[in-house]
């Protein structure tokens, strides 16, 4: 590993947000990550973390959504308006203008531990 | 092959229509594409402008995909306006300084407001409706203003005049002619569309010559008419109509028509032959359009000239259906009657405000065009008779008197149309060309063809005939529009609710692994969660059930725009003691909930925070409420009057009837939620008609309607049986509910179920009363269970510490969720608005 990379690795903070077993399979929580809104999402064997605000409504509330896929690619559908959003990317599949952010995610002896910082790539809005 | 430059000036609809087409183009590449645009932002909808005012914003009107532009190589000039053109050195300067060659130059530079010349007009206070910054400069204003005057009360004046009775200003329309929508209809509809308007509350004033506007220290405070009259005003919107902005071609000598616009010929051409006009701004046959109908056919014509083809305009379909301030108004062909020899004729219904009338041919057979107002359901419909010129069957009358509940509604299907029939005007889109689509893309949904061929995605009047078109085609194919619950499930709901009873499965997963696919979605989820609680009557926050749920079944709440949450107790039939409503007032107090009384005789209480939902219902236990499952597609209430124990006319105890109906069916989950109501005589105070089973006290016992629903299309329900007794009424109702969820769709009110039942009011009679089908027993029986197994959802809730557990807002935190944010209004809490909030928050939203 090189110098620069070790620089960034040292750089990424984590944190223990809580174990596995508080979040249901097929269900989603809401975690702060750095004062984040960070929805955890457990869908079949994965969990992923995205953000937790919902652009549409503007309301945190991505967490509460119904999770499930479509077409295959895991996603939570929005509460308020029902706009599905890809786990992996935060990409909205129901307006290609719109994303959210997305965290790292590992599971580690039962516990959940999440990125503080979201992925590049970042977010737009609708 | 050098390519060259082609320059647009104007980003607004047809401008973008324009380069829209052009990129689709097989010549596009011959062309270096350089876009003018003196917004600050790329084209907007403008047809819906006024949606900006009920939440919609910039990026939601947005028509130009982000990057569609860079992608495609277009260079845009954003915030900059073209200043002058060089037309012997085939230049256009701007306003930064920008020299930009063309080989060809597309004017679409629109129209502005048209600001009649009266005194005062300048003052602070006066504004014009045009642009999305014009809405923020109105709304920010109208914060401290009262009364808000619209001069003119054509099409563009009602829109605004609509915004500003939102904004809870007082309001008044002043129109010059003596009607509303002179252009567009005619005295009778104008009259009908005036009391429409009014009913609203917005104060119409016709016939009115504005003559001054009177200002105190800049700020206008006042209107002044030719004829001595005066209007109150704190602010004034301009919105009498529009002219064409022309001076670039006006400066550089370019043919200007003589009421103004850049004169153009079929080809869209101007008179220098490498400048055309597009939209707004062009004169075509001696007037300019200012709809975007028109304004799309002259951008697929000067695509079609700038890339060598001969395409040429038309004659304009200047029809024109919208609605205005809830009112539906539409004109179309020959509207004011003008075509020599034409008859008329018109029905009036000034008690529903509804006025239609058609114009038709000499001898009958054809319709010329026609005005709607109040009612225009069937403006597609007619639009296609007029524009084809379908003979007509029958008297044209058929076509708008009103039909008879039940009866069918006259055949002019789409299968009259013929193949060339244009079904989009806006995006000029024919039946044949959606017929092809349908089958050789294998479209099977409206959304769908809307992508596949862009029709309906203009002004969308044309969307409820794209879906009668999928339909004929689908049934053409042999195939019926499919009833699968989604993509997860290729079955009805009706299939899933019998496979679940008939092998007795108890979960979604094992329900999906049988029958369906993938991992499901927010539309099988909560239909099939519906499905279990229907059978088996299990708490839906069981584990392996929680995450089926919608956000208000799996919170026992209702979720509120900002996220959080609403509770309503149950009181059954509206009966409540003086020290239940204590308890009530003490809990919302306690926790500083908004409270506001239902229609269905309840209080809700707004405002409560995730977290605060297992404590405020410990309190309300206590207190002995149960659950009311608002949140759920459920029972809500059964709502009653007074009846004959107090009131002088009842004829039974509709509130006790009421109480023992509320207390039988609650709890039961359905397709969609379930409303009752029973009344103590015929007057009918608590509105059972409206109902999805209501029940009137007769002198003999009772009467039984069914399938009624108030809403979005209110219906009233059919009289099932007369004079019925306590027990047969209720041994009907119990088989009434459990047929209707056994065999409804998702979502799917009793209203519209029934009209979907073949055989209507009589067939429902055979199977719940003579049994026809054999099912009575069993369906007795499954209520029976359910009656039998009620439970109270948020009392065991509170009782499972596993369940009370993810009540909580953060998973790793018990601090509030600082999004929710309130605002002090009339002694009790609001929400914030996003713009109220928006600054505080600024950090959570990276």
């Amino acid at each position: 590993m090189n110098a620069v990379a070790i620089q960034s690795a040292a750089q990424e903070s984590w944190e223990d947000v809580c174990s596995l077993d508080d979040v249901l399979p097929g269900t989603g929580v809401c975690a702060l990550v750095a004062g984040q809104q960070v929805a955890i999402v457990r869908a079949s064997d994965t969990v992923y973390a995205i953000g937790n605000f919902d652009p549409f409504s503007k309301a945190f509330v991505l967490s509460r959504g119904i999770v499930g896929d479509r077409g295959g690619i895991p996603k939570i559908a929005s509460p308020i308006y029902k706009q599905s959003f890809d786990l992996r990317t935060g990409q909205c599949l129901d307006d290609a203008r719109v994303r959210v952010p997305t965290y790292e995610v590992r599971v580690e002896r039962g516990r959940i531990l999440v990125c503080c910082q979201p992925r590049a790539g970042g977010s737009s809005g609708a | 092959m050098s390519r060259r430059d082609l320059v647009v000036v104007g980003n607004g609809m047809v401008g973008h229509k324009f380069l829209e087409l052009l990129l689709e183009d097989e010549r596009r590449e011959e062309w270096n594409v350089v876009t003018f645009c003196e917004e600050p932002r790329l084209a907007y909808d403008r047809v819906n402008l006024s949606s900006f005012f009920s939440g919609k914003t910039a990026a939601d009107l947005s028509l130009a995909e982000p990057g569609l532009y860079e992608e495609a190589g277009v260079t845009v000039l954003l915030g900059d306006r073209a200043v002058s053109i060089d037309r012997q050195a085939r230049r256009v300067a701007s306003a930064k300084g920008a020299r930009v060659r063309y080989d060809k130059l597309v004017l679409a530079t629109g129209s502005a407001p048209l600001v009649p010349p009266i005194p005062g007009r300048e003052s602070q206070g006066c504004f014009v409706y045009r642009t999305i910054e014009d809405l923020e400069s109105i709304r920010s204003y109208a914060a401290q203003a009262r009364t808000g005057v619209v001069i003119g009360g054509g099409l563009l004046g009602l829109e605004p005049a609509n915004a500003l009775n939102h904004m809870g200003l007082e309001t008044h329309v002043v129109e010059f002619a003596p009607r509303l929508m002179a252009m567009q209809v005619d005295e009778d509809g104008g009259r009908i569309l005036r009391g429409k308007i009014e009913a609203l509350g917005v104060s119409v004033h016709t016939g009115k010559n504005t003559s001054e506007i009177v200002a105190e220290g800049g700020r206008v405070t006042q209107i002044r008419f030719a004829d001595g009259g005066a209007l109150a005003a704190d602010m004034v919107v301009f919105s009498a109509g529009i002219r064409a902005r022309d001076e670039l071609a006006r400066e550089c000598g370019l043919a200007i028509g003589e009421r103004g616009g850049v004169t153009i010929d079929d080809r869209c051409r101007t008179s220098d032959p490498d400048i055309l006009a597009i939209g707004e701004c062009a004169q075509y046959r001696g007037r300019t359009y200012g709809l975007v109908g028109p304004g799309y056919q002259m951008a697929r014509t000067a695509v079609s000239t700038v890339t060598g083809g001969d395409a040429k305009l038309g004659t304009f379909d200047m029809s024109t259906k919208l609605k205005l301030m809830g009112v539906d108004v539409a004109s179309f062909g020959d509207a004011h009657a003008t075509r020599p020899g034409c008859r008329v004729v018109a029905f009036t219904d000034s008690a529903d405000g509804i006025y239609k009338k058609l114009v038709v041919s000499a001898d009958r057979q054809r319709l010329l065009g026609g005005v709607l107002v109040g009612d225009a359901s069937s403006y597609g419909q007619l639009l296609q008779l007029t524009q084809n010129q379908i003979p007509l069957r029958g008297r044209p009358e058929q076509l708008i008197l009103p039909q008879s509940p039940g009866a069918n509604p006259p055949a002019l299907g789409v299968d009259a149309l013929p193949e060339a029939a244009t079904i989009c005007t806006c995006q000029n889109v024919a039946k044949g060309v959606i017929c092809r689509a349908i089958c050789d893309e294998k479209l099977s949904s409206v959304g769908a063809i809307k992508a596949a061929t862009r029709a309906g995605t203009g002004c969308g009047s044309c969307t409820p005939l794209l879906g009668e078109i999928l339909g004929r085609e689908m049934k053409k194919a042999g195939k019926s529009v499919s009833n699968h619950l989604c993509e997860h499930f290729p079955r009805s709901r009706q299939e899933l609710y019998h496979l679940v009873r008939l092998h007795r499965i108890r979960g979604f997963d094992e329900l999906i692994a049988k029958h369906g696919r993938g991992s499901g979605c927010e539309i099988c989820k909560p239909a099939v969660a519906s499905i279990l609680a229907s059978t088996w009557n299990e708490h839906v926050l069981d584990d392996d059930r929680v995450g089926l749920q919608d956000t208000n079944d799996r919170f026992l709440a209702n979720i509120q725009r900002d996220g959080s949450y609403s509770v309503v107790p149950r009181v059954p039939g509206g009966e409540i003691t003086p020290d239940q409503l204590i308890a009530l007032g003490r809990t919302a107090k306690h926790f500083g909930l908004y409270s506001k009384i239902t229609g269905a005789q309840r209080v809700d209480l707004f405002g409560a925070r995730l977290e605060q939902l297992p404590e405020i219902w410990r309190e309300l236990i206590a207190a002995g409420f149960e659950s009311g499952h608002a949140y759920g597609k459920a029972l809500r209430t059964v709502k009653s009057c007074v009846g004959s124990t107090w009131c002088r006319f009842g004829v039974q105890d509709s509130v006790s009837m009421a109480i023992r109906l509320e207390n039988r069916y609650k709890g039961l989950r359905s397709p969609h939620k379930l409303k009752s109501a029973v009344s103590g005589c015929a007057r009918e105070c608590a509105e059972a008609q409206g109902k999805d089973f209501g029940v009137i006290a007769t002198e003999k016992g009772y009467n039984l309607y069914l399938c009624g629903n108030g809403g979005m299309k209110p219906q009233h329900a059919q009289l099932f049986a007369p004079d019925l007794d306590e027990e047969t009424l209720i041994r009907y109702l119990d088989r009434f509910l459990m047929f209707y969820v056994r065999t409804a769709d998702r979502l799917q009110r009793t209203a519209s179920w029934f009209n979907n039942l073949e055989g209507g009011i009589e067939y429902l009679r055979k199977v719940l009363i003579e049994d026809s089908l054999g099912v009575c027993a069993e369906l007795e029986a499954e209520m029976a269970h359910i009656v039998a197994t009620y439970r109270c959802e948020w009392k065991a809730t509170i009782e499972d510490p596993a369940k009370l557990s993810r009540f909580r807002t953060f998973v790793n935190s018990a601090a509030p969720d600082p999004s929710l944010v309130q605002i002090r209004q009339r002694a009790q809490h609001r929400p914030a608005t996003w713009q109220e909030k928006a600054p505080l928050l600024r950090e959570a939203v990276r």
